[in-house]
């Protein structure tokens, strides 16, 4: 995360992020001498005209037009150099240029998915190629969410059945943090992600990377931690929130209506995509989101299928 | 001189029975009613933002998990919007000071005014037994489809809000016909204290405003029970129409809690500067033109939830456009004092903190309208350091000063100054600790309505955490004094600070049951201290049992 800018502002790494800076660093530079005019006038005014007899009427000040007006007309020029100033620089933040990189994000209960014209799926982790313009076009699963990459000075809130844009170009390598910005439940604070800017040709490098096909088990080890699997099912044999995973397949499991189950594949899969069909005895039903399998590949359930088996 | 030297009987003691204050239809009498529900309700507001800052006071988890925390920061908002600052002036001075102002022996319609204290209460309990079905989730904006999904609870608060919204309705009307018809003779509109004014400009909206909330309550409910598609994604509806409707009504709310306190502060600073309000006609009427321009802005909350960057446009240049007036007034005030007779009580005291943390809530609310500052601003601690100076800086510093200037004429009891102004400053110094480290932790990227948070952080979250307790230490002082004056007080005069404004021409504590032994007839203007100078002329201090009575002004000639 980026340790330089200034007091007010975190480090600037877009392309356009050095004009919103110049903006606001306008205003607040002019909301800060007015400020301190208005103060020092105050302060002024009570020392200057302090009640020195408590029979002492001042006269009335006859109402002066030019001061009326001046204090009508000056801020409204200042405010409308203000919107021009700020509309041009909403213009280009609003407009993708149309060379664009796109990448699709979706926003879920509590996690980011990052998808790139390959097909290459990531989760909570984005790389984009320095000094390129990216598209991210975004939609929500469930409740409304909001990406915001304070470095890029961008953000924008995900819709469920709709499209929104944002654009961004990045101009130095680095690591910065994607936050969530629009309240969406128990977890919305640890919805974060990661954007990776790297030089054009890392980015091909990794996508590159991504593209190939890993093997099976270790494909599953991959989605295991990625999608946090691990945060509420050990592989030590631990009880988390969820029962542990390793060493279970070919066991007979006792579920919580008293029935007993062999482990087999059908019934690991089943418990991965519908995780409250069967509950093992002893858990509590409904605590695993039901939405994670919807957006696993059929060959990332056959992967953390077949990691699963090979625990022990 | 026309008034007896003390009135054994008045509006407090004439009748003691607990039916005689529960239906009472005195005006005076509900406006306590008011200070003491709504007083109540601040103190729960209160006490969960401390929560909410003791648990930021750290990363990670501290006092409470997320579920919970979740939950009190919602509530406090609920609370403090909707139960504490939109009733808060109005509905408490307003009440009691309004009528006579006018020269008035009520409100005009005495029964409706009970009838919405009522409705005032019935409403906070409808919101708050959404506990007993469910969590009070989503925060205080409510946004679609996360608040409905929480379940049933949402249908309780929404409810309960459009009730308050109701007895917000009514006080509303009350005032506007009272306004209208029982202004005492000469009392022409131009004479009309700033005030008066500023209730007129915030009952206009209550009206015109508030029953968007019936319709949204409808709207939600005909989604949750029928399973009609209006909202929610999931059945066709459209999250964003929420919005719309949400800050259709809660903008122009912003300015139900803004505007009584600009009415306020120019009778403090009109007051304790003995001079006229300079641009009294531009002050008066700006109000009643931001009540309607503040039916216009509502989608500058919305820059980034997805309308169309044309409408954004617009909604921006609108915003700056209703932010003029509100700077003029801010000169307004300055100038008053220039050339006056300023003297440091303290009602002064919050007029002069308003002057300082209203003008930053300003500055940046205009760094806000600007679009693509607010792109980066949205939604992080900016923007909640922004709307507490505008509304704590505003309404509640602004309802500090009238608590303080009307105690007198409500109790007829003075407090300790010398607590009031030490109180004064810590809440003064304890607001800028809490709040001015989450503008720099804002705009550097912390969102709001975050649980836990990166380390980073923490030194701004922890200074957050110190300002609050010395504001806390400052608000419990002011709770201290003003009921140990209640007891031990030293008896007040009528006219303590020497004002003009009618509700100060009669005896200490107020006659039962009218207002007035006769009907004022006014002369002058409600600022013209010049044309009241044997008002002045003898008071030694202005603090004292032994200030001369002030004269009715039908004998002034």
């Amino acid at each position: 995360m980026g340790e330089n800018g200034s007091v007010f502002l975190p480090e600037a790494a877009s392309s356009f992020a050095g004009e919103v800076d110049a903006l606001f660093n306008f205003v607040l530079v002019v909301s800060t001498i007015l400020l301190v005019a208005v103060v020092g006038t105050i302060i002024y005014f009570v020392i200057r005209y302090r009640r020195r007899s408590h029979s002492f009427i001042p006269v009335p000040d006859t109402d002066s037009k030019v001061l009326e007006l001046a204090s009508i007309v000056l801020p409204t020029i200042l405010v409308l150099i203000l919107f021009t100033w700020g509309f041009q620089v909403f213009v280009t933040l609003s407009t993708a240029p149309p060379d664009s990189y796109e990448i699709t994000v979706r926003g879920k209960q509590w996690l980011w998915e990052f998808e790139y014209p390959n097909g290459v799926v990531t989760v909570n982790e984005m790389y984009v190629p320095l000094n390129k313009p990216v598209r991210l076009k975004m939609s929500a699963d469930d409740v409304l969410h909001s990406l915001f990459v304070p470095e890029f000075r961008v953000k924008q809130d995900l819709i469920p059945n709709r499209y929104t844009t944002v654009w961004f170009e990045a101009t130095k390598a680095g690591e910065y943090r994607i936050y969530c910005t629009e309240y969406c439940g128990t977890q919305h604070s640890a919805m974060l992600g990661t954007v990776y800017a790297v030089s054009e040709a890392e980015f091909d490098a990794w996508l590159q990377s991504q593209g190939q096909e890993l093997p099976s088990i270790e494909l599953g080890e991959q989605v295991f931690t990625q999608y946090s699997c691990n945060a509420c099912h050990a592989i030590d044999g631990n009880r988390l929130v969820g029962p542990p995973v390793n060493g279970l397949f070919g066991t007979t499991r006792t579920l919580a209506d008293g029935s007993t189950i062999e482990v087999d594949d059908s019934y690991l899969k089943e418990s991965i995509i519908d995780p409250n069909a069967k509950i093992v005895e002893g858990f509590p039903p409904g605590l695993m989101p039901a939405s994670l399998a919807a957006s696993l590949t059929a060959r990332q359930i056959d992967g953390l299928v077949e990691y699963i088996k090979s625990l022990e | 001189m026309s008034v007896a030297a003390s009135t054994s009987v008045n509006y407090l003691n004439h009748d003691r029975s607990i039916k005689s204050w529960l239906l009472t239809r005195d005006h005076k009498r509900i406006g306590i009613l008011y200070l003491v529900v709504i007083s109540l309700a601040f103190l729960a507001g209160g006490i969960l933002a401390m929560f909410i800052r003791l648990e930021q006071a750290a990363p990670g988890q501290d006092i409470m998990g997320p579920d919970a925390y979740n939950q009190v920061f919602t509530i406090h908002g609920v609370l403090m919007i909707f139960a504490f600052i939109i009733p808060a002036i109005p509905a408490i001075m307003g009440n009691f000071v309004l009528p006579m102002q006018l020269g008035a022996k009520d409100v005009a319609f005495p029964r409706l005014n009970l009838l919405s204290f009522y409705l005032y209460v019935a409403g906070a309990v409808i919101a708050l037994s959404a506990l007993l079905v469910g969590r009070i989730d989503g925060g205080w904006t409510f946004y679609a489809p996360y608040s409905i999904r929480v379940g049933d609870s949402i249908l309780f608060v929404t409810m309960g809000v459009f009730v308050m919204g109701f007895s917000s309705i009514l006080t509303g009307v009350n005032f506007i016909v009272t306004i209208h018809k029982m202004r005492a003779p000469g009392l022409t509109w131009n004479r009309l204290p700033l005030f008066v004014w500023s209730i007129y400009a915030t009952a206009i909206v209550q009206v015109l405003a508030t029953p968007v909330v019936g319709l949204t309550v409808v709207l939600l409910f005909l989604e949750r029970l029928l399973g009609i598609g209006i909202f929610d994604p999931a059945l066709g509806g459209d999250p964003v129409l929420f919005q719309h409707f949400f800050w259709f009504y809660s903008h122009p709310a912003v300015y139900v809690m803004i505007l009584p306190a600009f009415g306020i502060i120019s009778e403090l600073i009109g007051t304790f500067s003995r001079h006229r309000i300079f641009g009294y006609r531009f002050v008066a009427l700006s109000s009643v033109a931001i009540a309607f321009l503040g039916a216009l802005v509502w989608g500058h909350h919305m820059f980034v939830a997805g309308q169309s960057a044309l409408a954004s446009t617009v909604f921006s240049l609108l915003t700056f456009l209703i932010g003029i007036p509100t700077g003029v007034k801010v000169v307004n005030w300055v100038v008053t004092m220039h050339k006056g007779s300023i003297q440091l009580r303290t009602p002064m005291l919050y007029a002069l903190m308003f002057l300082v943390l209203f003008s930053i809530g300003g500055f940046t609310g205009i760094m806000l309208g600007v679009l693509p500052i607010d792109i980066h601003l949205h939604d992080t601690y900016f923007i909640v350091a922004h709307f507490h100076y505008t509304m704590v800086g505003g309404n509640v510093i602004a309802a500090l000063g009238g608590l303080h200037y009307w105690w007198p004429k409500i109790t007829g009891k003075m407090f300790n100054e010398t607590l009031g102004a030490i109180a004064a400053g810590l809440i003064f110094v304890g607001f800028n600790l809490t709040f001015i480290p989450q503008f720099i932790a804002g705009s550097r990227g912390l969102p709001r309505r975050y649980f836990d948070y990166p380390v980073e952080f923490e030194s701004l979250n922890q200074l957050s955490t110190y300002g609050s307790w010395v504001m806390a230490a400052g608000l419990f002082l002011v709770a201290a004094y003003l009921l140990y004056s209640l007891f031990k007080g030293k008896k007040a005069s009528a006219n303590p600070w020497g004002s003009l404004t009618l509700e100060w021409t009669h005896t200490n504590p107020l006659p039962d049951p009218y207002n007035f032994e006769r009907t004022p007839t006014v002369t002058r203007g409600p600022y013209d201290y010049h044309l009241a100078k044997e008002l002045f002329e003898d008071i030694p201090s202005g603090d004292g049992v032994d200030s001369r009575q002030v004269p009715e002004l039908e004998e002034e000639g």
